[in-house]
C-alpha cells in the first residue's frame, strides 16, 4: 500500500484556546526539522484545523514514520491513502480495494466515518457512511459491523479535490511540541538517568541545555564522548542541545582535600548545582534538571536532595522522583540510550566516592564542612566556569 | 611534545610503505584473479611480497597465506588445524597468557567444537612452565599453540625448548605460535625450529592496518574457515588485500634492514627507562628486563594509582601508553597476565605498559620519565581512602 500523506493527531494542543495557533506552529515547526534529513519531498501543513505531511513522489515510509514518531506533539500518526474524485462508484471500489490489502484477516469488525469539508458532494456524510458498510459487508462476509468499538475505524475524507482514507493509527510520543515552553538547564551524567530526566521534562514542550562535568585525568576522552553521543540521542526528540562540558578535577581534589570524606559527594554535587544554574541563568533558562530518583543511592536521599537543592535559586525538576530503576531503564530502552548509558566509563561522581558515604547530610554541618573551602573555592568556581567548552549537539 | 610509547597496540606507518600502497590503490589497482595485464600485474605484487616473506623467514613461498590480521591468522591456525585433524585426536594445548586472538578461539573450540584444551600455567617472570607443557601432552593431543613474545610483559617464550618437547613426545603435534609481538625484533625461521604454524601482523611492524600472515608448514593438514573463490590454494579464499600486502612486505623489508642496530638502540633505551622509573618510589617492574625479555616492551606497576588515571595523566602531557593490554582494555578486567605470574594485588589494577619502537628517542624516554616523576607523586595524594 502506498501512502501518499499522513494525518498528524495532537491531543493537547487542541484544548490550549487563543494560543492555539502558538503550539500548532511549533509542532509544524518541529515535524519540518525532524523530516530534514529524511528521503524525500514533505509538504507539512495545516488545513481545516489538522496538520498533514503529504509527501510528493517517492519517500522513505518507515524513516518517515520513525522521525515523526520522535516528535513531541502527535499523539497519532495517520497514514492516508489519498483518491482523485471520480464518482462515488468508483469510491466504492477504492475503499472495497483499500480494506482487502490492508487487512487480510477479514474476521474483524469495522465502521466507516465519513466526513465532508467539502460540502456539495453529492452525498452526505450519514449516506456515505450506510452505503460504504454496505458495499464492504457485501463484498467481505465476515466483516462485520460495530458502530461502538469496531476493530477497524476506516475514515474517509472528502476534501476540495482529493478524497482521503485511513484506518490505522500509529501512536506517537505525546507530549507537546518543543519550545512552546521555554527552556531548562540539564545536569548530564553519562548515567541512565540523566538522559531520561532530559526526555521527560523536553516532551512537555522544553527545550533543552546540558552541563557535563568532567574530571581528566580520573574520567577519560571516552566518557566525553560517551555524553556527547547521549547528549545527541536526546537531541533526536528535543532538538538541538548546547552541552556545556566544565572541567570540575580542581574543584573535586579542593574538596576532597578539605572536606571530610564522607560529605565529599554532597558537596560536590552542591557545588556542581551551583556551576550548572551559573550556565542556565546565563542563557535564560528556566530550572534545573536532574535525574534523581528518591532513595536510589545515598547522595537522593530525601535529606541529600534537600542538601544538594539548598544552594539553587531556579527550580530543580527532577522528572524521575517517583520512579524505580527499572522504569527508568525502560524508558532508557525506549529512547535508545541505555545502550550507550551502560557502556563502562568512570563518571567524576564515582572516582573518590566513599565507602560509607552520609546519607542523611545534616546542612548545617555541611555549611561548616565548606568554609574549610572559603580559602580558594571563589578562584575555582570561576576557573571551572571559565574552562567551560561549548557544544551544540543535534 | 607527543610521545608514542604504545607500540604494541600499534606502530606508526613507516613513510615509504604509505607510499607504496597509496601507488597500489591507485596505479596496480587490478584483481589477481583476472585474466588481463591488469590481473598480471596484481599478481605479480603478490609473488614479490612472498619472495620477500619466504626470504625473511626461511621457507617456502608455498607455506605462505595472507590474511586480514593476527586475529585471523590466529582463527585460521587453531580452527583450521583442530577440524582438519580431528580423527588423530581432539586435545589441544595452550598458554594461560595468551593474546584473546588465541584464548577466545581456543574457547569457542572448547565450548561449540567438543575439543578439549589445556591452559599452560607461568612462572614468575611471565614464561610458560615447560614442566607442565610435558604433563599436558597426551595420546590424542594434535595442536599446542604458544605465543612467540607475550603483548602484556613482553616475556620471550621458551619456544625452542617446547617445540622440542612436543616434537619428542609425537613429532605429528602440529606447533603454533603467534608471533605477532615477536616478529619484527627476532629472526624468527619457523622450519628450521620446527614450528608448523605461524601468526605475523603488518600493523605492528609498521605496515598497514587489516593484513597479516599465516605461515603453514609443508605438510600441516588444513581446511579453511571461510569459503569462497578459492584464492590462496582454497585455504584462504578472498581477493587478496594487495595494497596490504605489498605494504606488509615493505614495512617487513624495512624492519629487518637494520634489526640488531635497532634492537641494540630499544634495548639501551629500555634499560635507561627501567632505571628510571625504580627511582619513583613503590614501583615494580613486572618479568624479567634482560635479553630474555623483548626489546620493545615494559610493564610497570605503580603501586596506589589506578593505571586509567595515570594513563590520562601521562595523556595530558602528549604522553600515549597503554594500561595492561590496549587491544583488552575496553573491559576493565584485571590481566590474566599478570595474575598468572603472580603479581601482587597492589598492582593488578595500576600497572601500565610502554611499549617503544625504532622511531623513539632518548628525549622521549626522558620526557616520559620527567612527567612519571610529577604525575605519580600528585596522583598518590589524592588516592581512594
Amino acid at each position: 500500500m502506498t501512502f501518499h500523506s499522513f494525518l498528524i493527531k495532537y491531543g493537547e494542543i487542541g484544548i490550549k484556546g487563543k494560543n492555539r495557533y502558538l503550539f500548532e506552529d511549533a509542532l509544524v515547526r518541529q515535524m519540518r526539522h525532524a523530516l530534514k534529513d529524511v528521503d524525500g519531498e514533505f509538504n507539512v501543513h495545516k488545513a481545516q484545523g489538522r496538520v498533514y505531511v503529504d509527501c510528493e513522489g517517492e519517500y522513505d515510509y518507515e524513516e518517515t514514520v520513525e522521525s515523526l514518531k520522535r516528535v513531541f506533539g502527535i499523539v497519532g500518526i495517520c497514514p492516508v491513502v489519498k483518491l482523485e474524485d471520480q464518482g462515488f462508484e468508483q469510491l466504492k471500489k477504492d475503499v472495497v480495494a483499500y480494506v482487502d490489502e490492508m487487512y487480510p484477516d477479514k474476521n474483524q469488525t469495522f465502521k466507516v466515518e465519513a466526513r465532508r469539508s467539502r460540502k456539495n458532494y453529492p452525498l452526505n456524510s450519514m449516506e456515505m457512511n450506510c452505503d460504504l458498510g454496505e458495499v464492504l459487508l457485501e463484498t467481505f462476509p465476515e466483516l462485520k459491523v460495530d458502530v461502538h468499538k469496531p476493530d477497524l475505524m476506516i475514515h474517509v475524507e472528502v476534501r476540495d479535490h482529493f478524497i482521503y482514507l485511513y484506518s490505522e493509527i500509529i501512536p506517537g510520543a505525546g507530549g507537546m511540541p518543543v519550545g512552546t515552553n521555554g527552556k531548562a538547564m540539564l545536569l548530564l551524567s553519562g548515567g541512565i538517568d540523566s538522559p531520561v530526566a532530559g526526555y521527560m521534562v523536553s516532551k512537555r514542550g522544553v527545550g533543552l541545555e546540558a552541563t557535563y562535568f568532567h574530571a581528566p585525568p580520573y574520567t577519560s576522552e571516552r566518557a566525553k564522548e560517551k555524553v556527547v553521543d547521549l547528549a545527541r540521542l536526546v537531541s533526536k526528540y528535543s532538538g538541538p542541545i548546547k552541552l556545556n562540558i566544565v572541567n570540575f578535577t580542581d574543584i573535586q581534589l579542593y574538596i576532597y582535600e578539605k572536606c571530610p570524606h564522607e560529605e565529599l559527594t554532597i558537596i560536590m554535587r552542591r557545588y556542581m548545582m551551583m556551576i550548572a544554574e551559573h550556565f542556565a541563568k546565563e542563557s535564560g533558562c528556566l530550572g534545573l534538571i536532574t535525574g534523581e530518583s528518591i532513595g536510589q543511592v545515598a547522595s537522593q536521599t530525601m535529606q541529600s536532595l534537600a542538601a544538594t537543592n539548598e544552594v539553587c535559586t531556579l527550580p530543580v525538576y527532577r522528572p524521575l522522583i517517583g520512579f524505580d530503576k527499572q522504569e527508568i531503564v525502560d524508558v532508557a530502552l525506549k529512547i535508545d540510550t541505555y545502550e550507550t548509558s551502560i557502556l563502562p566509563f568512570e563518571d567524576c561522581c564515582t572516582i573518590f566516592v566513599a565507602k560509607h558515604p552520609v546519607t542523611k547530610p545534616n546542612i548545617e554541618r555541611i555549611k561548616k564542612s565548606e568554609t574549610h573551602l572559603q580559602e580558594k573555592i571563589d578562584e575555582l568556581f570561576d576557573e571551572a566556569i571559565q574552562s567551560v567548552e561549548t557544544m551544540i549537539v543535534k | 611534545m607527543e610521545v608514542y610509547l604504545d607500540n604494541s597496540a600499534t606502530t606508526k606507518c613507516y613513510p615509504e610503505v604509505a607510499e607504496t600502497v597509496t601507488k597500489i590503490m591507485c596505479e596496480d589497482y587490478g584483481n589477481p584473479s583476472s585474466m588481463h595485464k591488469k590481473g598480471l600485474d596484481a599478481e605479480h605484487v603478490v609473488r614479490d611480497a612472498k619472495e620477500t616473506f619466504s626470504k625473511l623467514l626461511k621457507v617456502g613461498e608455498k607455506t605462505l597465506f595472507f590474511t586480514s590480521g593476527g586475529t585471523e591468522s590466529d582463527n585460521l591456525a587453531l580452527i583450521g588445524c583442530a577440524r582438519a585433524n580431528k580423527r588423530r585426536g581432539n586435545h589441544l594445548i595452550t598458554t594461560q597468557i595468551e593474546h584473546d586472538a588465541v584464548i577466545n578461539t581456543m574457547r569457542y573450540l572448547e565450548e561449540e567444537e567438543g575439543f578439549r584444551v589445556t591452559y599452560l600455567p607461568v612462572d614468575e617472570n611471565g614464561r610458560v612452565k615447560l614442566d607442565a607443557l610435558k604433563e599436558a601432552l597426551r595420546q590424542d593431543t594434535i595442536l599446542v599453540s604458544i605465543m612467540y613474545v607475550n603483548n602484556e610483559v613482553g616475556s620471550v617464550q621458551p619456544i625452542q625448548e617446547a617445540v622440542q618437547i612436543v616434537k619428542n613426545f609425537n613429532r605429528n603435534i602440529l606447533f603454533h605460535s603467534d608471533a605477532v609481538q615477536g616478529f619484527g625484533k627476532y629472526r624468527i625461521y619457523p622450519k628450521r625450529m620446527g614450528i608448523d604454524l605461524l601468526s605475523v601482523s603488518s600493523h605492528k611492524i609498521h605496515g598497514p592496518k587489516g593484513v597479516g600472515l599465516l605461515y603453514v608448514g609443508e605438510n600441516v593438514k588444513i581446511t579453511p574457515i571461510a569459503y569462497g573463490g578459492g584464492q590462496q590454494k582454497n585455504v584462504r579464499s578472498g581477493t587478496e588485500n594487495v595494497p596490504g600486502i605489498a605494504g606488509m612486505a615493505a614495512a617487513a623489508s624495512l624492519i629487518y634492514q637494520d634489526l640488531e642496530e635497532h634492537t641494540e638502540k630499544l634495548r639501551s633505551l629500555k634499560a635507561r627507562f627501567i632505571e628510571g622509573v625504580q627511582t619513583i618510589e613503590a614501583t615494580k617492574v613486572h618479568g624479567i628486563t634482560d635479553e630474555r625479555s623483548a626489546p620493545h616492551i615494559i610493564s610497570v606497576g605503580f603501586s596506589g594509582i589506578r593505571s586509567e588515571v595515570l594513563l590520562h595523566s601521562l595523556e595530558e602531557k602528549g604522553v600515549y601508553v597503554s594500561s595492561g593490554s590496549a587491544c583488552a582494555s575496553n573491559h576493565p578486567a584485571i590481566s590474566g597476565v599478570l595474575k598468572g605470574m603472580g603479581v601482587r594485588q597492589e598492582f593488578l589494577d595500576s600497572t601500565l605498559r610502554f611499549s617503544l619502537s625504532e622511531f623513539t628517542t632518548q628525549e622521549e624516554i626522558d620526557y616520559t620519565l620527567e612527567t612519571l616523576y610529577n604525575c605519580v607523586p600528585m596522583l598518590r595524594k589524592y588516592t581512594r581512602r
